[in-house]
């Protein structure tokens, strides 16, 4: 509120208080507030809560109450993960963390005011933003493909009901059946996503259809990880994976839901489950919030503040950053230097360098995993790779069921980061 | 030109089986090594008829992959660091007699280590006459051996930066958990700082073999590796 003085006279109960509490910062405590509660949300609200013990307050503004993660519901698909297991709540954030955490959809942010609309009504003050919103898809870039094609062919793309749904169609495809996947172009979500979802289905398929077919319609005439999963898929599922490159019109890509038809450069695929994952964008509340340039939201490596507004910072999958790839783990790391940006504006605690790391586990078969990974630091421009590693080809069996291993260890590591659970 | 790449080769030609040679000579006195041993022999057996005891026998150990005796039950760490690829030749053989932890947090060989490079030399030696191959072992090695995990007395005493430790700590939590489990990844709280200190130096100049470790390891200055052991060390 701001005091004049009318009503610094005509208020003895403000006054008082005012007086009484002169430790007290002229206004309230800071507050903090979160849009979106998956890898980059859900850890940056703990970690300025955490660290600020109690002199920030912090809000999570998350639509559903479970959050179901991106991140390992490939191998949901392949039968390796009960999709209860990728399920996650918010609970413990609130008890133990003290997050303010609300259910609800932000609509907009009125940044002059500070303030973020919610669709159940009213609004949310803030000192500082962070936004955290994952990926939307680009409209037409599948002709014939709109989100209300979603359930004839699902994205799966965002965990849960769609992941769900397109394990039904794969389990009910017909004997030698065909499942053709609409690749995305780059920049987008989790790069090795697709080719593990590809692993994960011919995984399956090898035990309960193994004269089905996979064909991958591709734009992209290389992808992450691409010497390990084609070795892998020749020496797992030798003859079931198809893919068509730009090479051969792999761009060049039309789908008819109707018709249940793919047609790829001219060539018209009949199919019995088609996942379209279609070009993405930065969730719709960066160009709402007039944040966007492009499909993404640009920012800052030093802090993950906005190029466009310095009280917001934009994490993981939907800002514009440099080099890492959009992952939940980038996520994770980016929430963390944002959270001590945001610490550092609003408490004067200490800031240092930003430092981000990111790996990339995908699972091919059983006990076949690989990973890839990088370090990296903001420089001016962007934040910029400066270390990194990759699986190689013709590791032992040993080294594989490792890396597998290991990536079992992080989902539980990450998981518990994020929601502050054991 | 052509006359010095040909005299080059020559020189490499003659002198090349005589370097063998003499490296293998060089990497300790084997008798000297036979007495150091008995600081082993209470755990370890070697020779005609040895048998796992405590520890696995020794017999054909240079270039053997870590882990690898059948029948022999190794900790959980020492599989681990197998799985990362770790081969017992000379560098790593002396790294893990210099401090086992180094190399191997959890190992159950419970030995300080020899830190005097003589006896590790010495003993090396004398193993070496268990092995099999010991023509395998890289020519240059004996004489290139580097000391790598032997930190100086500064660098372990440096006192760590708690606060600045928490906040690179959040990088590791990413896949360590904060409550010490270990499935997949090993726990790394509670950990005793310069054992800490020690085995985040070994990642750094690539001893230890795992890819992200020494990735993350590598950009760590030596005040940031102390600032991490002391947060971990006290974490609760």
């Amino acid at each position: 509120m701001k005091l004049n003085r009318r009503t610094f006279l005509g208020s003895s109960a403000v006054a008082a208080a005012t007086l009484a509490a002169p430790m007290v910062r002229a206004q309230t405590t800071p507050r903090a507030v979160v849009i979106g509660g998956g890898a980059g949300g859900a850890t940056a609200a703990r970690y300025i809560a955490k660290d600020s013990g109690g002199e920030i307050d912090v809000t999570l503004i998350e639509p559903t109450r479970s959050y179901y993660t991106c991140f390992f519901s490939n191998l949901y698909l392949g039968g390796f993960r009960e999709m209860d297991s990728l399920g996650h709540g918010y609970a413990t954030l609130a008890s133990d963390f003290g997050v303010n955490v609300v259910h609800d959809w932000a609509t907009g942010v009125d940044r002059d005011a500070k303030t973020v609309a919610l669709a159940g009504g009213g609004s949310v003050p803030y000192d500082r933003l962070v936004i955290s919103p994952g990926i939307d898809f680009v409209d037409g870039s599948v002709p014939g493909w709109d989100l209300s094609s979603q359930t004839a062919m699902p994205h799966a793309y965002k965990a849960g009901t769609q992941t769900e749904l397109l394990k039904r169609q794969i389990m009910a495809m017909p004997t030698g059946g065909t499942y053709v996947m609409v690749a995305p172009p780059n920049p987008y979500r989790c790069p090795p996503g697709p080719y593990e979802r590809v692993s994960m289905v011919a995984h399956y398929l090898k035990a309960n259809n193994p004269t089905a077919k996979i064909i991958i319609a591709d734009p992209k005439p290389k992808f992450s990880k691409q010497a390990l999963f084609e070795e892998g898929w020749e020496n797992h599922y030798g003859g079931m994976i198809e893919r068509i490159g730009p090479d051969f019109g792999g761009e060049n890509v039309s789908v008819n839901a109707a018709e249940m038809t793919v047609d790829i450069d001219g060539e018209v695929v009949n199919a019995d489950v088609v996942n379209v994952i279609p070009a993405m964008k930065a969730g719709t509340i960066c160009a709402a919030a007039a944040l966007t340039d492009g499909n993404w939201a640009p920012v800052s490596g030093h802090t993950m503040q906005s190029r466009l507004d310095e009280n917001i910072h934009i994490l993981g999958d939907a800002c514009a950053q440099g080099d890492m790839p959009k992952s939940g783990f980038s996520a994770n790391s980016q929430a963390k230097v944002a959270a001590m940006a945001v610490r550092g504006a609003l408490t004067g605690s200490r800031v240092f360098p930003a430092k981000f790391s990111n790996t990339c586990w995908s699972l091919v078969a059983t006990d076949d995993g690989i990973k890839v990974g990088a370090s990296y630091e903001a420089t001016d421009e962007k934040i910029a790779k400066t270390d990194g590693f990759i699986s190689q080809t013709g590791e032992d069996a040993d080294l594989r069921k490792a890396t597998y291993e290991e990536s079992i260890g992080w989902y539980a590591g990450i998981t518990s980061d994020m929601f502050g659970t054991a | 030109m052509w006359g010095r790449i040909f005299s080059g080769l020559l020189a490499l030609a003659l002198s090349g089986p005589a370097l063998a040679d003499e490296t293998a000579e060089q990497i300790g006195d084997a008798e000297r090594g036979a007495i150091v041993y008995k600081k082993c022999s209470g755990c370890h057996q070697v020779g005609p008829d040895a048998v796992n005891r405590t520890g696995p026998h020794l017999n054909g150990v240079f270039d053997r992959k870590a882990g690898a005796i059948e029948g022999f039950f190794y900790s959980k760490s020492l599989m681990r660091a197998a799985a990362d690829g770790l081969i017992w030749d000379l560098e790593h053989l002396d790294a893990y007699l210099e401090n086992p932890k180094a190399l191997v947090s959890g190992t159950r060989m419970s030995f300080r280590g020899l830190r005097e490079k003589k006896d590790r030399d010495d003993v090396l030696a004398f193993l070496r006459l268990y092995s099999d191959n010991p023509q395998n072992i890289p020519e240059a090695s004996p004489t290139a051996l580097k000391k790598e995990v032997e930190l100086s007395p500064e660098v372990l005493a440096i006192v760590g930066d708690v606060a600045y430790g928490e906040y690179l700590a959040s990088e590791c939590l990413t896949c360590h958990k904060r409550t010490g489990a270990d499935d997949g990844i090993p726990s790394i709280t509670l950990w005793h700082p310069e054992d800490f200190v020690v085995a985040m130096h070994a990642y750094k100049r690539k001893i230890r073999p795992h890819p992200v470790m020494q990735m993350m390891a590598g950009r760590l200055s030596d005040e940031e590796i102390a600032a991490l052991a002391a947060y971990f060390a006290e974490l609760k």
